[in-house]
């Protein structure tokens, strides 16, 4: 694993952000479960989650104005772009289903799951473009 | 894009992690470059032509110029 200090940072923000992603959706699922939160408190509460996973946006962009290596910076772009590109296709293609009635409703948070999970697809791209003869 | 670099780091007796270093880049960027996977940047290519005291067309092929297989 390539660990120059770039990395290194960006490791450092997001793995605290997850550790906080999850303690927030357990304790706000939990606290909405038992039907604790109400009115502009239940907003506030209801956004909680999103914070900690915007930050990992964020996190993303700190690195890509960081890295210092441009092939590794072009890596990670690439890797993003994959992961925005697979987002917006299944989101799209998801939204005309659904528009049509054949497939039930999903929440919107689902975009960040999906693109959290192009970032792999992205990331084994890259693995293959990087063992490919040029 | 073609290029010199192993030739002229095998020259040297530098591996990869050696011209990585005095690049002030990965071990990796090094290896994509040398295999023609990534082109480098200009400032990145001046300053491996200067590592080597070399102009830029004496490492790196301009692909117009090279042969069409």
């Amino acid at each position: 694993m390539l660990m120059n200090p770039a990395i290194r940072r960006y490791y450092r923000r997001i793995l605290p952000l997850g550790l906080v992603y999850a303690v927030l959706l357990v304790a706000i699922v939990a606290l909405f479960w038992r039907g604790a939160l109400h009115g502009p408190i239940a907003y506030v509460a209801a956004l909680l989650p999103a914070v900690p996973l915007i930050g990992t946006f964020v996190a993303l962009g700190q690195y890509m104005v960081e890295e210092t290596d441009e092939y590794l910076r072009m890596l990670m772009i690439r890797q993003s772009l994959i992961a925005s590109g697979f987002m917006v296709s299944v989101m799209t293609a998801w939204g005309f289903l659904e528009g049509f009635g054949l497939v039930p409703h999903i929440v919107s948070y689902y975009a960040a799951v999906l693109w959290f999970a192009g970032l792999w697809i992205g990331w084994g791209y890259n693995i293959v473009a990087m063992r490919r003869p040029a | 894009m073609k290029n010199r670099l192993k030739v002229l780091r095998a020259e040297r007796d530098w591996s990869q992690g050696d011209l990585a270093e005095r690049l002030e880049v990965s071990r990796q960027s090094v290896n994509a470059i040398e295999t023609g996977r990534y082109d480098p940047s200009l400032p990145l290519a001046f300053k491996i032509a200067e590592l080597f005291g070399l102009a830029i067309e004496d490492i790196f092929t301009s692909p117009s110029k090279e042969p069409v297989t």
